[in-house]
């Protein structure tokens, strides 16, 4: 500190700021005109300020069942949230040895990562519609589907969120110092007292990060649902359906609400993660602290 | 006889996850394969072996020479949208990167402007792109700024739903994508190889070229294979931004699908698959993804 900076720097932080404004300024002219006043239009100036839009859609009068999607989606994050922690941290503890078929695992989740949505969310779609035919031909006649939210759709998601599961606790276990579990084990500890009261504390924050992950990519999660929801649709779905018909800023107000959530959800994981980090420093270490 | 049981448990440890992928990644795969050599009628796939879906997408492609047919110049197409969106992501993506490693010395500061940059990538795509709307529409804010101070006298069409809004969408949302590996292979460059760089006598732009660009190839690659592959299979973004009128190798797996024809879309997602995974292999000629993570 206190050096010069050079030039090149004020060039850059300039930069950076421009980049930060083109990534959020969109957001909030958004969200600002989702308080337009009754009479107001897609796009600004502001025709006075009101809650009218917001309204319209907890009413849905006008357009599709937003709370029946709005439900949907928060559900279907939840459980995804669930599975891509859990087994992300089951997959990741895991990779710290070596077992038969983990690069190959590595590769799939790379794969799956990086593979065009729409080929995950077709391939989806044809395997439960051929399930479905296979089930049909063998005599049960009235079977309809095993297409839904929680069968295809929830696999849809789990495809996208896992890899980012599986990154996340390659980049912690980077970092993690093996002596702690042997020490724990030199103590006498259970490998499952070793992970819960060694391995977890300290991986926890980053383990939130997982269901941040989780959450939110699923909530937003559009491309892969396309083909694989059934019958019914997530919030996402519905959005990009109004993108089409919609011409009044009830659109905006929907954008604003599912943002809202998606916000809450960033700010509550990461204020978990900052008061855990708070802990880990205040009971982390008792070395020169002399006996208890 | 110990060692074979803590592999056994590590095996059950990654069990779950793989079975995910198997069930809902692998097995799907290998049926989009399949099903592309089906033939299919107007409403229903029939299990018999035909190249149908394949031959009805290059449908012309010989007939129609030396003009290009439909598949080939929606690829074509694609393809431009896709390295427009790629150097500009890798460009203000390396700059952002750059800025992020190099010239933020506080490493709470590092954290909370990496945070603000990750923070809308936990928000929802349609949302970023709809907010594009007020601002480029017919009566938008640029619009009427460029009228206001003069510029132009009737407003420009091609702001919104024409490719500039898509690649300008896509970059919006995706830049993200470069920014993190970028940054992940620049952190970890030892800063003794700056100092000596200068202390050798080469510039700032030497020292660039020379020792940070390559040192942070690899975060550039993976960045690049980010970008790449979700550019060509997008079909939300270029549907949105470009009001469902420009066509793209999504798109055309996407109008098939909502068409039923199954084995057509499918030969789509294999051909596209084709493409893509030539660009990848391509790229990872140039680095070793596994060392890098």
């Amino acid at each position: 500190m206190g050096e010069k900076r050079p030039r090149s720097f004020y060039f850059l932080a300039a930069f950076f700021t421009a980049y930060v404004l083109f990534l959020y300024g969109p957001m909030f002219a958004i969200y600002i005109l989702s308080f337009q006043g009754p009479d107001g239009g897609l796009t600004f100036p502001m025709n006075g300020v009101s809650l009218v839009w917001f309204g319209k859609v907890f009413s849905g009068s006008g357009i599709v069942d937003i709370g029946a999607s709005f439900k949907r989606s928060l559900q279907l994050g939840l459980v995804v949230m669930l599975l891509t922690v859990v087994l992300s941290v089951s997959a990741g503890l895991a990779f710290r040895r070596s077992f038969r078929g983990a690069s190959f695992l590595f590769y799939v989740a790379i794969a799956s990562l990086i593979m065009p949505s729409i080929i995950t969310s077709l391939g989806i779609a044809l395997e439960f519609r051929l399930l479905d035919d296979f089930i049909i031909k063998s005599g049960a006649t009235s079977w309809t589907t095993a297409m839904g939210l929680f069968t295809s759709g929830l696999g849809a998601h789990l495809t996208w969120t896992l890899p980012f599961g599986l990154l996340i606790m390659f980049a912690i276990f980077n970092r993690f110092d093996g002596r702690l579990e042997e020490a724990a084990r030199d103590l006498g500890a259970t490998p499952w007292q070793t992970f819960r009261h060694v391995v977890l504390p300290i991986i926890l924050p980053s383990v939130v990060g997982i269901g941040l992950f989780g959450f939110t990519l699923s909530w937003d999660e559009l491309a892969r649902s396309s083909q694989t929801i059934g019958s019914v649709n997530t919030l996402p779905l519905d959005l990009q359906g109004l993108t089409t018909t919609v011409t009044k800023p009830d659109i905006y107000a929907l954008g604003t609400l599912t943002s809202a959530v998606s916000f809450l959800v960033i700010f509550l994981a990461l204020v978990v993660i900052l008061v855990l980090q708070a802990r880990q420093r205040r009971h982390g270490s008792d070395a020169g602290k002399g006996m208890v | 006889m110990k060692q074979h049981r803590k592999t056994f448990v590590a095996w059950l440890q990654a069990a779950p996850m793989m079975l995910v992928f198997a069930l809902f990644f692998l097995l799907p795969l290998l049926f989009v394969t399949v099903v592309s050599a089906w033939d299919y009628n107007e409403y229903e796939m029939i299990p018999a072996f035909s190249l149908r879906g394949y031959s009805d997408t290059f449908e012309g492609c010989i007939a129609e020479l030396p003009s290009l047919c439909t598949i080939l110049k929606t690829y074509l197409n694609t393809l431009k949208l896709c390295l427009l969106t790629w150097a500009l992501t890798l460009l203000i993506g390396f700059t952002v990167a750059y800025f992020l490693a190099f010239h933020v010395r506080s490493k709470t500061w590092q954290i909370v402007l990496t945070l603000l940059c990750t923070i809308p990538f936990w928000t929802s795509n349609v949302i970023r792109m709809i907010a594009w709307i007020p601002l480029l529409g017919r009566n938008g804010l640029v619009n009427r700024g460029l009228e206001g101070v003069g510029l132009i006298r009737q407003p420009l069409e091609w702001l919104l739903f024409s490719e500039f809004s898509v690649v300008l969408a896509l970059v919006h949302l995706f830049t993200f994508f470069m920014v993190v590996p970028i940054f992940n292979s620049m952190i970890r460059i030892d800063k003794r190889l700056i100092e000596a760089s200068y202390d050798a006598g080469a510039t700032g732009w030497q020292t660039l070229l020379n020792v940070i660009i390559p040192l942070a190839k690899p975060g550039i690659v993976i960045g690049s294979i980010f970008v790449i592959t979700i550019v060509m299979g997008d079909f939300v973004t270029i549907g949105v931004m470009g009001g469902q009128q420009i066509a793209s190798a999504g798109k055309i797996i996407e109008a098939r699908l909502n068409a039923l024809q199954f084995p057509a879309a499918a030969a789509n997602a294999v051909i596209l698959l084709g493409v893509t995974i030539l660009i990848i292999s391509a790229l990872t000629r140039v680095v070793d993804i596994r060392k890098e993570l």
